[in-house]
């Protein structure tokens, strides 16, 4: 108790190399614990994106890509699945609901999906939160689209704005649709997941901006499809990109994937989002390994400060060890003196970086949530994170014992006198 | 109490075994109670017999004997907690810790040895530095940082140091060598009046020997110390 008096005292009396001391290490461990609150919020944000749905159908491909151009709107669908074969399924006893996705357009950068109503009345995320609208409602005809948030902020659209899709997720303005124009008829609530950075047509929409496209390009002058004299036989979809399903019981859901996989009509398969998910996670891991080195090197830098900080103090405290010694205190106390002064530096730090990282999440968190879509969340300090500060604690301790060995020396060799 | 405060027999001390002797001495004993005055010129090796009798040393050779416990037979941590609890030691200068207080200084051997703490009897360690404080005129200077004070007010802090927890051996290496003729004088003064109330045996150091009249016994270490 005493010596700890005299390590406090002692480090107070040397405010300013112990406050930069301790503001360094601060510094180091948020990092670290930063790095792993960034890693968790983002797991969770992902994973948030999509509940309640137990397979995801498509064209048969890589399932990484079905999840991620389905549910994130990254990458491209290189096949279609056929409107019928949809159709099919949505029938399946074992089916619950379904929600078909046709993508492939786009607006000013925004992806645009055609979908239906069971989108606004079953997709759900964050466990069980549904679609909802801030403004208007959700598009019913082919010339109606509805907006994510993102998309309406961004680009200052409101209910009655017009707005052109263009073909593919290129730029605008080469290949568009400026020949059916869309009218918004609704703006979706915030939801801080890719469905906010998506336009929302429906699938007769879809086939709508396609009538006379059929080769993958703008119909020749004169040969344009007028929107008013679309037939009814021209708006019905002819496929989708891919389906998300929801089983009556879960138990269901493997025996549908392999059913749709061993599908006779066409080539299709089958994911569950979760697992799929997981694998996502063990491709990323490698990155996040990366970072979490980063930040134990960088924890080995703030400590090494630490080092320093003690180390050139040892000269001039060789007055001190003389007078400690004389009073009866032993090596073994000078070295004990030596190691606390280093984990109370290291544990103020542990607890000044862990303050860091919940008032830099406080600050961060409406920035980083508008420009990532990305929900920064305080989880509380955890077990690993108390793993991480033991981890911090124990390299003090072992680099504490660097100084408080060479004081040890010092002592034994100056005894009760000390030649400056 | 035992008889004897120090009692050294056939003592040799050489710093490598390979190296002259530093130290040789036949026979020196000071009786308990008694204030002596070590003289001797710079180099003559009173610091190393200081070191020996304080048990920061270890003697090549020979008994030291201090009050009563062989030295050389004692375990490092066994010397250690020996010199804190049964010996006041006062330095030359710069005899404080700078980041503590008075009050905390002076308190330093009494809160590391309970021993020495027991010695106070029933008072308390605030109490006890407020009376030891006050015996030295230092009372109003317990809560100021130590780097406030002169020199010679410093070397009463060291004083109080050494005295609080009645010490039976007191051991004062130059402690006036830093302060003008005047204060020197009353320095001792204090010091000696402090040590005879407590009873304790006073080894004081010096080369000055105009201060050699105050004490009872005095020794010149070049006529004991057959290495030179």
């Amino acid at each position: 108790m005493l010596l700890l008096n005299l390590a406090w005292q002692s480090l107070k009396n040397r405010r300013i190399s112990t406050s930069l001391t301790v503001l360094s290490i601060a510094l180091s461990v948020a990092l670290l614990l930063g790095v792993e609150a960034l890693q968790k919020s983002a797991r969770e944000s992902f994973s948030s994106t999509i509940s309640q749905t137990d397979l995801i159908a498509g064209a048969r491909g890589g399932s990484l890509q079905l999840l991620l151009y389905t549910v994130f709107r990254i990458g491209q669908a290189t096949n279609n699945i056929k409107y019928a074969s949809y159709q099919e399924w949505a029938k399946h006893p074992a089916i619950e609901w379904t929600i078909p996705y046709s993508l492939g357009d786009s607006h000013r950068g925004f992806r645009v999906i055609g979908t239906d109503q069971n989108f606004y009345q079953h997709y759900r995320f964050r466990r069980n939160r549904q679609v909802r609208f801030a403004a208007g409602r959700a598009p019913a005809t082919f010339t109606e689209t509805a907006l994510g948030s993102d998309v309406a902020a961004r680009l200052g659209y409101q209910a009655g704005t017009k707005i052109a899709l263009t073909h593919g997720v290129g730029a605008a303005g080469i290949l568009d649709h400026d020949d059916k124009p869309f009218t918004v008829v609704g703006i979706l609530e915030r939801t801080a997941t890719p469905i906010d950075r998506s336009v929302y047509i429906t699938l007769e929409g879809m086939s709508a901006v396609h009538a006379g496209w059929e080769e993958g390009a703008p119909p020749e002058p004169g040969e344009e499809v007028a929107v008013k004299s679309l037939s009814a036989e021209q708006l019905k979809p002819e496929a989708i990109t891919s389906f998300l399903i929801r089983c009556k019981s879960r138990i269901d859901s493997l025996r549908l994937m392999r059913e749709i996989s061993n599908y006779s009509g066409e080539p299709m398969m089958a994911i569950i989002p979760g697992a799929t998910m997981s694998e996502l996670w063990s491709t990323v891991e490698y990155a996040e390994t990366a970072l979490r080195i980063v930040g134990g090197f960088v924890i080995v830098v703030g400590l090494m400060g630490m080092l320093v900080a003690i180390y050139t103090t040892l000269n001039e405290r060789r007055r001190e060890m003389a007078i400690l010694r004389a009073v009866g205190a032993g090596p073994a106390k000078i070295v004990t003196l030596f190691v606390l002064e280093s984990l109370l530096l290291a544990a103020s730090g542990c607890v000044l970086g862990a303050g860091f990282m919940y008032a830099g999440i406080q600050s961060l968190q409406g920035y980083v949530e508008q420009r990532f879509g990305l929900y920064l969340r305080w989880q509380g300090l955890s077990q690993e994170h108390f793993l991480y500060m033991g981890a911090v604690l124990l390299a003090a301790l072992f680099i504490g014992l660097v100084p408080a060995w060479r004081a040890y020396r010092n002592t034994l060799a100056d005894g009760l006198s000390v030649r400056i | 109490m035992a008889a004897t405060a120090i009692d050294i027999h056939g003592l040799e001390f050489r710093y490598r075994s390979a190296s002259k002797p530093v130290l040789q001495i036949a026979e020196l004993s000071l009786a308990a109670g008694e204030n002596c005055f070590l003289y001797g010129p710079s180099g003559c090796g009173k610091t190393t017999l200081l070191g020996l009798v304080a048990g920061v040393l270890k003697a090549t050779q020979g008994e030291v004997k201090v009050l009563g416990e062989d030295l050389r037979a004692m375990s490092g941590a066994a010397r250690d907690r020996f010199r804190g609890s049964k010996l006041g030691y006062i330095f030359q200068m710069f005899n404080l810790i700078p980041y503590l207080s008075v009050r905390d200084n002076i308190l330093l051997a009494c809160r590391l040895h309970p021993e020495r703490r027991q010695r106070l009897g029933g008072e308390s360690l605030d109490d006890a530095a407020r009376r030891m404080a006050r015996s030295l005129g230092i009372e109003n200077f317990l809560d100021c940082g130590v780097t406030e004070l002169s020199v010679g007010q410093q070397q009463r802090v060291a004083a109080a140091r050494a005295l609080l927890g009645a010490p039976p051996l007191i051991i004062a290496d130059e402690p006036t060598s830093a302060l003008d003729a005047a204060h020197r004088e009353q320095f001792l003064q204090l010091l000696l009046a402090q040590a005879r109330a407590a009873q304790s045996t006073v080894l004081f150091v010096s080369h000055d020997q105009s201060l050699a009249p105050l004490f009872e016994r005095r020794i010149s270490l070049p006529e004991v110390n057959q290495a030179i």
